[in-house]
């Protein structure tokens, strides 16, 4: 056999195996989403979303506890990460450039974003929980915060340095003083792509359990109130699909497709902005 | 600018011809990049191909390789033919035709090998193991692309150490260690200095009398300085093919004349 | 004038708090941790603690062995199977699938790796759980089992529910983030490098092996390992599944435990204070852990392919 032949057979080969190793791969992560998709979808009904905790045993009852306390654990830790992500990603762009601790930090943020989230849910224990005597629905909020911020941080930071300097110097050509250039100007120009990542990184977090177990912990109850323990989808997920009970099982799948569609929806929302945003 | 004038001048090789573009169509997808080329490509002489950009000279110097193979989309009407064969048959052998058709890009391309290693990568992949023969003909490939004297000592470094000059005759080197019958360049100096310009036109001309020779310019210094024949292209159509000396003294076509003498391009 | 000066330099400040926010919440973690888990430290020691098997909350004797060997183990075998698979994956995205495939699969797959851990540590408890115990243990059995020296690896019979199970699942949920990496490794090699080893008469296969491959292994690498550290510090695909034994088993099927599932079903019924802190313990183990395996990932592979 000449070397072109034993060349061509095993370029064949290689490319088989690794058509089927995508294949295998694929095959199995569609076996997830499909296995997600029947289950949530044949026990989704407004019930099983609008109706309160079940009992033990009972047939009825839904999510709208987990729902509500779900969103509102996301919208705080949104609330918290936002401005100490977008003012860090700022310092680090518009005053820090290329200087030591700007280098440093940005190089810490990239480790704090890898961190174990369930490390992260124990740190918020000891600071929060534990001195006050009980779970709350802040803290949760709090841990969540502590892993969107570093995201926001590397991408106000990216989206920020990809402003051109002429735009700046223009600005400051006029006079301007650099809190005016970075709010007027900078800031402006680099709306979109920040928004991008403030929404990836809702979509990253919004699906986390690990953090909330032993921070906003669960509840039964009905409440707003966030320095109490308040459900989430994810605890709540975790608790029915550990339950005996058919039904409980039944609304852990409805809770798992709700969060899905949550957090494709935000990642898919943030890359068609990116998308529409970096065709131009 | 515009033309409309059909004047076309186009001759034939009193050599043999190597390669023969029998009404060369190519699509980009839909989009007609090559129009009606048909010419002949002399035998163990230096071919230049001219124009300015965007007039489709590196999409028909990359048609004789099928390079346009590896992505979507590209589409050839009409033949090519190699010593009679068309390669632009459905089946045709593209490994063995791109180890007949050597190929030195616009910028160097060093694997992220070894200096030595680079220039044996074209011999293993035609199977030859053998050590000392290895050595032997990268030995000769190197030296055929003066560069051996420049690093015989660190044949084991990375390629990458080297300067963009070096590793632009080290590629060269890689091309004809095969021994290829045809050899492409597609604007080989446009990323280098004057100097190392000058060193990879001595080695263009040096091989003239081996192996037959495309090579793609947009300087025309280059082409009259390294070429036997030159074909001037524009819009994707072949405007005008004849020997260098004539092309550059008295060009036939008006279009010729006016890039030639910079009046536009 | 005043009112611009004073706004200018207070919006600077700021700023700089911000950044320093994220230093002193790195910093305070290791701190923090460091802090509850010191009665466990002294009680116990680190070499006494990581190595004794012992993990007995009535008895108030906590030992590490168990948990860090199971989140060792797990993270190792997931390992070995996703990173052969998200290979394949990445080979198939960049250098054979049809063009029109590669945008919609590259997409799926990058979609895959944004669904929740917790869906998939659900979808081992109810279905591949199952399937191991009634599929694939036969399968094991007969074939890993028989191997010499290593065949008690594979020995026993279980519900379904243990340390390979949780591997297998968490190899599966690492595998898209993993393929993602290195798709963009691979489409990182210039065009042009690769066109010119085709010119020369090579294979796809050739060009992968000579050029890609090793154009981007440091990309690869560094990917691998912040797998790795992503495998290490997963609660919820695993916690299903692991069956929360602490012990060290004998054989891969059988339940086991790990430093995330022994913190998520236990930090909350931890009654005593040596309880709690043997579990913060834990937690700052982990953290260690992957502490370094992102800092070698990081900068000791990915910041010289941006170079």
């Amino acid at each position: 056999m000449d070397a072109f032949t034993k060349r061509k057979i095993v370029n064949a080969v290689v490319l088989v195996l690794s058509t089927l190793a995508a294949l295998l791969g694929l095959v199995w992560l569609f076996w997830i989403l499909g296995t997600l998709l029947y289950k949530g979808l044949s026990s989704l009904s407004i019930e099983a979303i609008i109706g309160p905790p079940p009992s033990p045993g009972d047939n009825t009852g839904g999510l709208r506890h987990a729902i509500v306390g779900q969103t509102l654990i996301v919208l705080f830790a949104t609330l918290i990460g936002i401005p100490i992500g977008i003012i860090a990603g700022t310092y680090l762009s518009e005053y820090g450039k290329g200087s030591r601790i700007a280098n440093i930090i940005r190089d810490l943020s990239d480790v704090l974003m890898s961190v174990p989230s369930i490390v992260v849910g124990t740190f918020v224990y000891a600071i929060m929980v534990k001195p006050l005597g009980h779970f709350m629905g802040i803290a949760g909020s709090v841990s969540l915060a502590i892993m969107m911020i570093p995201i926001i941080v590397r991408t106000t930071d990216d989206m920020l340095r990809m402003v051109p300097p002429e735009l700046r110097e223009a600005a400051y050509a006029l006079g301007a003083t650099k809190f005016k250039v970075i709010k007027d100007v900078v800031y402006r120009a680099a709306i979109t792509g920040i928004m991008t990542g403030v929404i990836l990184s809702v979509a990253r977090i919004g699906g986390e359990t690990a953090p909330l177990l032993f921070t906003s912990f669960n509840n039964n109850f009905f409440t707003l109130n966030m320095f109490q323990p308040i459900a989430s989808l994810t605890v709540t997920m975790y608790d029915y699909a550990m339950s005996p009970y058919k039904y409980w099982q039944d609304l852990a799948w409805v809770a798992a497709i709700l969060l899905t569609f949550g957090v494709l929806g935000a990642n898919i929302l943030g890359r068609l902005i990116a998308h529409y945003k970096f065709k131009k | 600018m515009e033309f409309d004038v059909k004047e076309r001048f186009v001759i034939e090789p009193k050599e043999s011809p190597k390669l023969v573009v029998d009404k060369l169509n190519f699509y980009y997808g839909e989009k007609r990049a090559l129009k009606d080329i048909s010419f002949k490509i002399p035998e163990k002489k230096v071919t230049a191909l001219i124009g300015p950009s965007g007039c489709g000279k590196t999409t028909l110097l990359r048609c004789f390789n099928r390079m346009h193979d590896l992505y979507p989309g590209n589409r050839y009407e009409g033949k090519i033919l190699l010593d009679g064969e068309n390669i632009l048959e459905k089946n045709y052998d593209l490994i063995k035709l791109r180890s007949r058709i050597g190929m030195v890009f616009q910028k160097p391309t060093a694997f992220p090998m070894s200096i030595f290693d680079n220039v044996a990568y074209g011999l293993r992949l035609k199977g030859i193991k053998n050590k000392g023969e290895l050595k032997d003909r990268v030995e000769k490939a190197l030296k055929d692309a003066a560069l051996w004297d420049e690093v015989k000592d660190r044949l084991k470094d990375p390629a990458s150490g080297l300067s963009g000059g070096q590793q632009q005759r080290l590629c060269i080197a890689r091309a004809i260690a095969v021994e290829p019958e045809v050899l492409l360049f597609d604007e080989p100096t446009s990323a280098l200095d004057p100097i190392s310009t000058a060193k990879i036109e001595e080695l263009v001309v040096s091989f003239r009398d081996r192996l037959t020779i495309v090579i793609v310019t947009h300087n025309m210094q280059q082409a009259a300085r390294v070429s036997d024949y030159t074909a001037f292209m524009y819009l994707g159509e072949l405007i005008e093919f004849n020997k260098t000396e004539e092309m550059f003294i008295t060009p036939k076509v008006k279009l010729t004349e006016d890039y030639i003498t910079g009046r536009f391009g | 004038m005043k009112k611009d000066f004073l706004l200018d330099w207070g919006f600077g400040k700021l700023a700089f708090l911000g950044a320093l926010l994220i230093l002193v919440i790195l910093l305070s973690l290791f701190v923090v941790l460091y802090k509850e888990s010191s009665l466990a430290i002294h009680t116990f020691g680190v070499w006494k603690f990581i190595t004794s098997k012992v993990w007995n909350p009535p008895m108030e004797k906590f030992g590490g062995a168990p948990a860090i060997f199971g989140t060792i183990v797990s993270t190792v075998i997931s390992i070995l199977i996703a990173v052969p698979v998200a290979i394949g994956i990445a080979i198939f995205l960049t250098e054979i699938s049809p063009y029109p495939l590669r945008t919609p699969v590259g997409v799926a797959v990058e979609l895959l790796a944004a669904i929740p851990s917790i869906i998939y540590g659900m979808w081992g408890l109810f279905f591949f759980a199952p399937f191991m115990r009634d599929k694939l243990q036969p399968i094991i059995h007969a074939t890993l089992g028989k191997l010499p020296l290593i065949g008690h690896w594979f020995s026993g019979y279980t519900p379904g529910i243990g340390l390979l199970t949780a591997s297998i699942v968490l190899s599966i949920m690492i595998l898209p983030f993993t393929a993602a990496i290195a798709r963009d490794s691979f489409n990182m090699v210039p065009p042009i490098l690769k066109e010119s080893a085709y010119a020369l008469g090579a294979t796809k296969w050739d060009v992968m092996k000579d050029v890609v491959i090793p154009y981007a292994k440091l990309g690869v690498i560094g990917g691998i390992i912040l797998s790795l550290g992503r495998a290490l510090g997963e609660t919820m695909a695993v916690t299903f599944v692991m069956g929360n034994q602490p012990v060290i088993p004998t054989s891969l099927l059988e339940p086991a435990t790990s430093i995330t599932v022994t913190l998520a079903n236990e930090f909350t019924e931890a009654d005593t204070n040596l309880y709690l802190s043997s579990l913060f313990y834990l937690a700052l183990i982990l953290f260690v852990m992957s502490f370094f395996v992102i800092v070698i990932g990081k900068f000791l592979f990915l910041k010289k392919v941006e170079r």
